[in-house]
């Protein structure tokens, strides 16, 4: 394929041992958005201009006087991630033609935003810089909820799951609605770039970042990230649980670069959903019934996949 | 004057020339009537090469300042221009541009707020701004708005100051309006009068890792408020050393405060914006009839000109404020007429206060109101009127 890219990371080894988010930060105990900031910041390298708007990361970096970020960090407020960063990247650009900064230097511009932040509020300015081809690399965490102000629903909460504003209760059980699908809603903008990727895969994940970095206009990176609080679960099993999420495609590492799509994590036999939902407290309520709706729904998915790339990547339910 | 050329303007391209001349790096704006034109002429700048920068298309005025404040801290010279419902949504960041110590400056074409909808011209949206810790000006012609918008940058970008500023004028009866304006020829000589140094003010940059917008918990969070009011506070030297600068280099000379016909009247009418150019034909009409009355423009408005208006307030008997925004339920209902209270207050003069409030969604006012307003005053004054209990609400039916 003449797309194909570098692939950075082959072996834990080939990851740089430098650390730019540095320890002493506020994340919970267990939290994965620690290592998918450290692992971020790793392949992005000095070089890197970090907006995020207001989340979880943000007040538990950069409380005043301590900073978690040994690189320029810029907080502005909780729905404009993106058009600050355009901002950045606008300003770089200028001052480049103006010869105030080198114009050889490459400086990354890096959003890294939780999914309320994305998602829902800050959708209009994600999208607007999208549509500019504002060179950018948008990275959204995805915890499936507001975990910052107490676990509500977002746009990407899954269906069923319990939060604060969708409880279970007699009448209604879990959020009703299914989750966003916003990679492919980036995706539809034409954009160079868009994956989804998960921390258990971290390999994988950092050459998304890279190869996020390498492409001329927007790129997106959609992160899956277990909450430890809000999913209700034990915080050693984070990064058990990202990994779940793909043997059991309920998360489906994929790309789409300049138009071409890959499952760059085959599960040629998958497991059933259950392993990944009984371990989380957030889908107690569900019955065994329950869940084997939601089996077929992702087993549907998974068939859709699989004509999409034209052979099976994802493999049957093999227990 | 042959650094000069003199052309006939509206105050949005006026808007427009003070943003090429001063240079700047970076525009993020989104159209809204009445100040569209202001965008549409920076496009034809940037598209003629007159002007190297880059304009963001944003799909919001939200996303314009958010832009600004981005390019702003990496250390770009920004320009936005906005009015009414823009300025609204634009609301949060106007707080944390200024927290962030971000000299960015906007033209704002001031206009009506919905609803109901109104796309004419009053000065709702700017007085709603008013504890948004911006530098704010008012211009009452178009060559103040190319002139006010040069001396903001330069007030703004000090060091002492670090705030945002904003340049109001009247939307449609100024911004589409045609006046003529002596612009400059050649850029340079601005640019002498607001150079494009290294700011001075920390950036994002790879070299120098900071951090931007950090948490403020109860133990540093007033200390960070305190220090924008010492900036604000300093801003008033500041722009007094830019006033006299702008004047000695390019002999235009502009106050906190500017007055008409104030020698030996004992009674003024003190109002904001085009309407002021309205006030002095009054003036000038009353003259003739042999009622002696001034006129005062706050042209100033943050900070509050305390200083330069007390020394005009104290000699007079009356002062009459014609507001062009409500505050709604206040203790006096005109913006303006209620700062000017308390500053006759705090120095205990005996200065009448009327207040008014007018032009609201552009209703017409004209010479003649004016002179029926000073009327009414006089008669307020005979019957002992020293402060208006409610502002006169002028022209309502």
């Amino acid at each position: 394929m003449s797309l194909a890219h570098k692939v950075h990371y082959k072996t834990v080894f080939d990851i740089p041992k430098e650390e730019f988010f540095a320890p002493g930060h506020g994340l919970c105990a267990g939290c994965t958005t620690g290592t998918i900031v450290k692992l971020l910041l790793k392949a992005a390298g000095l070089n890197t201009i970090v907006v995020n708007p207001t989340g979880c990361l943000e007040v538990s970096t950069t409380t005043f006087p301590y900073t978690a970020w040994r690189v320029p960090y810029i907080h502005v407020a909780f729905e404009n991630a993106a058009a600050v960063a355009s901002g950045i990247e606008a300003a770089i650009k200028a001052l480049k033609a103006k010869g105030v900064i080198d114009p050889n230097k490459r400086i990354n511009v890096v959003v890294i935003a939780g999914d309320g932040g994305t998602a829902d509020i800050g959708f209009q300015a994600l999208s607007g810089m999208l549509e500019r081809g504002h060179k950018v690399m948008y990275v959204m965490y995805d915890n499936e909820a507001y975990m910052n102000t107490g676990i509500q629903r977002s746009g990407t909460t899954p269906q069923y799951a319990w939060t604060t504003t969708t409880p279970v209760g007699k009448v209604l059980k879990g959020k009703l609605q299914f989750k966003k699908p916003v990679a492919e809603i980036v995706a539809a903008h034409r954009v160079p770039y868009v994956a989804t990727a998960n921390p258990a895969h971290f390999l994988d994940m950092m050459n998304k970042f890279r190869r996020g970095l390498e492409v001329e206009g927007p790129s997106f990176i959609h992160v899956l990230q277990p909450c430890t609080t809000g999913w209700r679960f034990d915080p050693r099993l984070g990064i058990k649980i990202a990994r779940l999420a793909t043997e059991t495609a309920m998360w489906i590492n994929w790309e789409l670069d300049h138009g071409e799509f890959r499952v760059t994590v085959p599960v040629p036999k998958r497991k059933h959903v259950k392993h990944y939902i009984r371990l989380q407290g957030r889908f107690n309520h569900l019955t065994d019934a329950d869940i084997e709706e939601i089996q077929k729904m992702v087993d549907r998915e998974v068939e859709r996949i699989n004509k999409i790339v034209g052979k099976e990547v994802i493999g049957p339910v093999v227990e | 004057m042959s650094e000069w050329i003199r052309i006939p303007l509206t105050s949005n391209y006026a808007a427009a020339y003070a943003a090429k001349d001063v240079d700047v790096d970076v525009v993020a704006a989104y159209p809204i009537t009445p100040q569209t034109p202001v965008v549409e002429r920076i496009a034809e700048f940037i598209a003629n090469g007159e002007l190297q920068a880059e304009m963001i298309h944003v799909e919001s005025e939200h996303t314009a300042l958010s832009a600004c404040i981005g390019a702003a801290a990496t250390g770009a010279r920004v320009f936005t221009a906005t009015s009414a419902q823009g300025l609204e949504l634009m609301h949060e960041l106007l707080f944390i541009a200024s927290g962030l110590r971000l000299p960015i400056v906007m033209a704002i074409a001031a206009r009506a707020l919905s609803a109901p909808l109104s796309i004419w011209g009053d000065y709702s949206d700017v007085m709603a701004t008013r504890d948004s810790s911006w530098i704010t000006m008012i211009a009452s012609t178009a060559q103040e708005v190319y002139d006010s918008i040069i001396q903001a940058y330069k007030a703004a970008e000090h060091s002492d100051v670090l705030l945002p500023a904003m340049v109001a004028y009247d939307g449609f009866m100024m911004s589409h309006t045609y006046e003529p304006v002596y612009v400059a020829k050649d850029r340079s000589i601005i640019l002498e009068f607001v150079p494009k140094k290294k700011p001075s003010w920390n950036i994002l940059d790879p070299d120098k890792p900071i951090t931007i917008g950090a948490v403020g918990n109860p133990d540093w969070y007033y200390e960070f408020k305190y220090q924008q009011v010492v900036a604000m506070e300093n801003s008033r030297s500041v722009l007094r050393q830019v006033f006299e600068e702008f004047s000695k280099k390019f002999g235009r000379w502009y106050n906190f405060i500017e007055t008409y016909n104030m020698d030996g009247s004992d009674i003024a009418i003190l109002t904001y914006g085009g309407l002021y150019g309205t006030a002095i034909e009054a003036v000038d009409i009353m003259k003739k009839q042999g009622l002696n009355v001034g006129t005062i423009k706050l042209r100033v408005f943050r900070p509050w000109p305390e200083e330069e208006l007390l020394k005009i307030l104290k000699s007079l008997k009356a002062v009459i404020v014609i507001d062009r925004a409500i505050s709604f339920g206040a203790a006096l209902e005109g913006p303006v007429a209620m700062e000017v209270l308390t500053s006759v207050y705090k120095k205990g003069l005996s200065t009448a206060l009327h207040s008014y409030i007018a032009s609201i969604g552009q209703r017409a006012v004209m010479e003649e109101d004016i002179i029926a307003i000073v009327k009414k005053s006089l008669e307020l004054l005979e019957k002992g009127v020293v402060i208006t209990e409610k502002p006169v609400y002028w022209g309502v039916r």
